[in-house]
């Protein structure tokens, strides 16, 4: 039987993007999300990271509230390998017994926490979109069946509880007076790895703006059959600074890049307004959106779902409502 | 070369409907295959085409999940395993591992283990990479290609935010793949499906692989579920149906207030 008192503090495994080596923001959600627990938990927070130079995000860590700070820093480190990094978290973890450790729900995360849960012997909850606590356990909230219910997961005999979760989601919380974390830096050996990295290729960023990181997001679906609607949809959107994104089927036929598709499959937003055309709001599509601020939705069938979640709907034909739209941007200007 | 495929029997949680409560209706809604299984067994099959690789599926649920096993032998596996026990139920992602990769023990050699990326019911990703801790094998997870087979090395293209990275692995070794979204699902034709209810087609119990029933089911989870209940609405407000011309006003209007154009 695991002594369960004999682990403490809340632990956030801080992502490097392997593309331009920038700390994910999703990093400082799960800090700001861990400094919650801990107070809740009556213990500290701790950031690891691995990597090369990573001393440039110490400051960010002490902004949003890091009590600890685990460093792993070598030259083999730079990229991302699951048997090295799970090593370094397997042992780190053998020797700190945390409490719980929060991972970004990314490609990265969801590969290293599965491994490390499997040899922990440990419980693992998969992209998580709301994090409490109750009775000393962590309470780990999930979509589950295709965003259809939701779950609330607990490990209540095993730690460390683990956790992957979603970004965008979790608020980050400056402190208005940053800590002043402990760092303790921790060797290691690289093992030569079973896989090798051939090439890093960023993929064609789109000159639009990603919906995941603007405030203004306008969304089509298969309402808007019109490419000329859509393209006015485009200048719309770029009158008012929004991105543009898409349910599946409109990213299947090709309109807009995939990292544009809202949605299950696709990427989470939270914009401060959310406007959709012509979707009719099937849950896969709105587990991606339903926590923006506001919504506001046109769709020609007063009975979709989307009119549910919405703060102003409009039943109407998105081909005729989206030109009289510009036209009155364009007077106002 | 050896490939074993994980499948699992899913419903189709594109045609789930719910209650007026917020519940889900569970009657009536299809079992498929997996997606994400499915396409890693047609890149199974056409390593197959290339190689002569031998195919061997394997499955854990009920007795129905048996068709999924035969649905893949139709498509040209070679043989079938169903891990079907009381003791299976239950199970989360780290119990589910723990017996898969009891099976495959005593299904190996093998050098190749596929996985879909995720189950599109539980949508957590992790059974996959859990198999390869198991067994303590190298893993690649999240791949939307295989470029490249040899008999000791695979190749392949991997998502990773922003873009991708292509990865030699050596063997053996477990991936994981995304699925392609223009993928046609191959079907197996009459005759295909006719011809393999000859092909071998095995059920085992826990102990028939060797599992440490402390280690399934409920009682070897970590996990439970303490509740489960309707994602929270937000407060609906007013659906209008109004002319062309007053639609758009209104939106303008909302977007004044919202101060986003002045």
């Amino acid at each position: 039987m695991t002594d369960l008192k004999s682990y403490k503090n809340i632990w956030v495994f801080a992502e490097i993007d392997q593309i331009n080596k920038t700390l994910k923001s999703v990093s400082l959600e799960l800090l700001s999300a861990a400094k919650k627990l801990a107070g809740e938990l009556n213990c500290k927070t701790a950031v690891v990271i691995i990597g090369q130079e990573n001393k440039k995000f110490f400051d960010e860590f002490s902004k949003y509230g890091a009590d600890i700070i685990y460093n792993i820093e070598d030259v083999s480190f730079t990229h991302y390998d699951t048997q090295n990094y799970f090593q370094i978290l397997f042992a780190l973890t053998k020797k700190y017994k945390p409490e719980a450790i929060l991972f970004p729900s990314t490609y990265i995360g969801r590969d290293l926490a599965p491994r490390l849960a499997s040899r922990l012997s440990c419980g693992l909850t998969a992209d998580c979109t709301a994090l409490s606590s109750k009775d000393a356990n962590l309470v780990q909230s999930r979509p589950a069946f295709g965003g259809n219910i939701m779950a609330d997961i607990i490990c209540p005999n095993t730690r460390p509880q683990m956790a992957t979760v979603r970004a965008n989601i979790l608020p980050k919380i400056i402190l208005d007076i940053p800590t002043k974390p402990q760092i303790i830096e921790e060797h290691f050996k690289a093992i030569p790895s079973k896989v090798r990295l051939i090439k890093t290729k960023e993929d064609k960023r789109s000159e639009i703006l990603k919906p995941e990181e603007a405030d203004i997001v306008i969304s089509i679906g298969r309402g808007v059959k019109n490419k000329e609607t859509f393209s006015l949809i485009k200048e719309i959107a770029g009158k008012l600074g929004a991105a543009l994104g898409a349910t599946r089927p409109v990213i299947e036929e090709g309109l807009l890049p995939k990292n544009h598709q809202i949605g299950q499959s696709g990427v989470t937003v939270k914009p401060k307004i959310y406007i959709s055309f012509g979707i009719s709001g099937a849950l896969q599509h709105t587990v991606g959106m339903n926590n923006s601020d506001l919504i506001i939705s046109v769709n020609k069938d007063d009975k979709a779902p989307i009119f549910n979640l919405c703060q102003y709907g409009f039943v109407g034909d998105v081909e005729q409502i989206v030109p009289k739209i510009l036209q009155a941007i364009n007077k106002l200007k | 070369m050896n490939i074993i495929i994980c499948l699992k029997q899913v419903p189709d949680t594109a045609k789930v409907k719910m209650n007026p409560d917020g519940t889900l209706i569970r009657t009536g809604v299809p079992s498929i295959l997996n997606p994400y299984d499915h396409f890693a067994l047609a890149t199974a099959l056409e390593i197959k085409k290339q190689t002569g690789a031998k195919i061997k599926v394997l499955s854990m649920g009920p007795s129905q999940a048996s068709k999924v096993l035969r649905l893949a032998l139709a498509l040209g596996a070679d043989e079938g395993y169903l891990l079907s026990d009381k003791a299976f139920a239950g199970s989360d992602t780290w119990a589910t591992a723990y017996a898969l990769s009891c099976a495959i023990k005593k299904i190996s050699p093998f050098d190749l283990i596929l996985c879909g990326q995720m189950a599109i019911d539980g949508d957590t990703a992790q059974t996959g990479p859990e198999i390869a801790g198991q067994l303590n094998i190298p893993q690649i997870t999240f791949c939307s290609n295989i470029e490249e087979v040899s008999p000791k090395t695979l190749t392949v293209k991997k998502l990773i935010d922003g873009g991708h990275q292509i990865l030699e692995i050596t063997l053996p070794a477990l991936i994981t793949l995304t699925t392609p979204h223009n993928f046609v699902f191959p079907y197996p034709s009459f005759t295909d499906i006719f011809k393999a209810q000859e092909k071998p087609l095995f059920t085992w119990t826990a102990q028939d692989v060797n599992a440490d029933i402390n280690k399934l089911g409920l009682k070897g989870s970590p996990t439970r579920v303490a509740k489960i209940y309707p994602p929270v609405q937000k407060q609906k407000g007013a659906v209008k149906t109004l002319s062309a011309d007053d639609t758009a006003l209104e939106i303008i209007k909302i977007l004044q207030a919202q101060k986003v154009i002045k």
